[in-house]
């Protein structure tokens, strides 16, 4: 692992606790704003791994998200108050907990992953766009039905325990992981797997496991988002992660240009921040993206902020 | 007992002869272009649209009336599908398949979030077009609309099969599906025959709309997404590209929903189609009646 790297991450980390430090003298709306931020840009990062550094489409990512949501918050709502006691615990308590929910959904969603990933990962292009598609629909009909996790109307009161200082370090960690991992020597599995399949496994890759690794590996960072919104919204609902969220975090990842994580982290922030400037034409947003969409694969197939390669 | 399984056959033959309609679309596209269009469920939702506000202009509950609303539903379908290959497949046509792939999604997306905009999200009352009768046999309840479905989808196969087999446009379309360079050699315009399939596809497609919402009437702008996913399966198990294939995978998986439907598993009606799906791929991927195609470098 390059030291530089490190260095950055620790950096990340300082900066994420730093402006968990003076959150108070900022703004509340900015806070909201800039956590919204970090959560979309977890999700995009990791839906990169899969989508632009191994090259599989996946449409199901709002399906992992919703592991992690529902997995952490359970654990909060269910286990929090028998660990934590009738006093609610300190601060330290609190935040051990919160780790271990957030660390516990996004193991869940990685698991998902798993299963998701092995039967469907033989497949290529389309037919996994169509069928990560339906495992995501499907999740979501389980969350619908599971009484215990409140059914249709989803989880409500979870406690606010996602702050600034949670939401940045997990986006450095995620980032650095991401990076770490394609940058390495098992990381350039990753890039043939996308460069070229058939030539991938002619010098003896096993592509599909690597397909499985990123599949994983992304989907436990998806759940880590999951279990940040979840604490930030404090409720939950099964239709929040629907289609249309996939659909989301995959046009922040196209508009970034697929395998480029900077522009991947633009978009994201950018995609963000476009339904807040734009209030009035909120309505709008579903149609401007599908447009966005359309428009970008025709003149732009590279991704708008991909400056790099030409090569899509 | 036996009145009951016929019964449920019926209902699932009614069912499955629109899943058909629809997946016929799918494979068409993919037998020349090799792209799943994902805008194909939104041009059967438009077809219903087309279909609703043509109905205000004739006299409804008369077969030509029917008929009428039908026609103009199909060929409205059959320019918006030329339109959308026009706009947005074609000038992606060397592209890789991924684009493509984004880019129909995007499509798909389009016209559902327009439809929303324009038409409204609340569901409406789609009229019935046709005369309604139910007829009463060995204890079979058969309506004048299931009669109709599973008439006007024969005519449509038989008049598909007569394009695709007996004329100069179906032989070039198969020529283009067997091998596009090669058929621009012997001097067929490769585009003209996509648009060509486009606007055939999604005429089929406002057929099964049309069809759809006489059996089920309360229509909004997405309710493309399901039926389109399921005949999209359906074109999955019959072998995607194969014709036949689809009308065969449609009619399999409309019995298989109806019959699952009037079991006590009925909450796994929606789950059923992927569950097919997914069993499908994993241990017959060319589907029942496709052909394996190896991937040469």
């Amino acid at each position: 692992m390059p030291p530089k790297s490190l260095c950055a991450l620790v950096a990340g980390l300082l900066v994420a606790a730093g402006i968990g430090a003076f959150s108070d003298r900022i703004d509340p709306y900015y806070l909201d704003v800039l956590t919204g931020i970090g959560i979309n840009v977890i999700l995009a990062v990791s839906l990169n791994l899969v989508n632009g550094y191994t090259g599989q489409f996946s449409l199901g990512h709002a399906g992992f998200m919703s592991v992690g949501a529902y997995l952490s918050a359970a654990v909060t709502l269910f286990l929090g108050p028998r660990l934590l006691g009738a006093g609610g615990g300190t601060a330290l308590e609190q935040g051990m907990l919160f780790l271990g929910a957030l660390l516990c959904g996004g193991l869940c969603a990685a698991f998902a992953g798993l299963l998701v990933g092995v039967p469907s990962l033989r497949l290529k292009g389309d037919y996994l766009a169509i069928v990560t598609l339906g495992f995501g629909e499907i999740i979501r009909v389980i969350f619908q039905n599971v009484n215990a996790l409140g059914g249709a109307l989803g989880l409500n009161g979870i406690p606010p325990y996602t702050t600034i200082a949670w939401v940045l370090a997990f986006v450095a960690i995620t980032i650095f992981t991401v990076l770490c991992l394609v940058h390495s020597t098992y990381g350039r599995g990753f890039l043939a797997t996308h460069d070229d399949e058939i030539a991938a496994e002619a010098v003896g890759l096993n592509t599909t496991r690597y397909k499985i690794v990123a599949f994983v590996v992304g989907a436990f960072f998806a759940g880590i988002a999951g279990g940040l919104y979840g604490h930030f919204k404090q409720s939950i609902a099964p239709s929040g992660f629907d289609f249309t969220k996939s659909i989301e975090i995959v046009v922040m990842v196209i508009l970034g240009g697929m395998g480029n994580t900077l522009g991947v982290i633009l978009a994201a922030i950018l995609l963000t921040l476009l339904p807040e400037v734009l209030r009035p034409i909120a309505d709008y947003r579903m149609i401007i993206y599908s447009l966005l969409l359309i428009v970008l694969m025709i003149a732009r197939p590279q991704g708008l902020f991909n400056f790099k390669r030409k090569k899509a | 007992m036996l009145s009951e399984f016929l019964q449920q056959l019926l209902n699932g033959l009614s069912l499955g002869a629109i899943y058909a309609l629809i997946a016929i679309g799918y494979t068409m596209v993919y037998g020349i272009l090799r792209f799943i269009n994902f805008a194909h469920s939104d041009v059967f939702m438009a077809g219903a649209f087309i279909g609703l506000n043509a109905a205000k202009f004739v006299h409804v509950g008369t077969v030509f009336g029917g008929l009428e609303v039908l026609a103009t539903a199909m060929i409205g379908c059959a320019a918006l599908g030329i339109t959308i290959e026009r706009l947005a497949y074609r000038p992606l046509r060397n592209a890789p398949t991924l684009n493509v792939l984004i880019t129909a999604i995007g499509v798909s997306l389009l016209l559902e979030y327009s439809g929303q905009k324009f038409f409204g999200a609340a569901p409406r009352r789609f009229p019935a077009l046709f005369p309604v009768r139910e007829f009463n046999f060995a204890g079979v309840t058969i309506s004048s609309n299931q009669l109709t479905v599973i008439a006007v989808t024969v005519i449509l196969m038989l008049a598909l099969q007569f394009i695709v087999f007996r004329t100069k446009m179906g032989t070039a379309m198969r020529a283009v599906s067997l091998n596009p360079k090669a058929a621009q050699l012997v001097g067929i315009n490769n585009d003209i025959i996509i648009s060509f399939t486009f606007g055939l596809g999604s005429a089929l497609a406002a057929a099964g709309g049309i069809l759809y919402a006489l059996n089920y009437p309360s229509i909004d702008p997405l309710m493309g997404v399901m039926p389109g996913l399921k005949a999209f399966v359906a074109a999955v198990l019959g072998g995607i590209g194969s014709i036949p294939g689809a009308a065969l995978g449609g009619l399999i998986l409309g019995i298989v929903e109806t019959f699952v439907a009037g079991s006590p598993w009925s909450t796994g009606k929606d789950a059923i189609a992927f569950g097919i799906l997914i069993v499908i791929l994993i241990f017959r991927p060319t589907g029942l009646l496709g052909k394996a195609r190896v991937e040469k470098v």
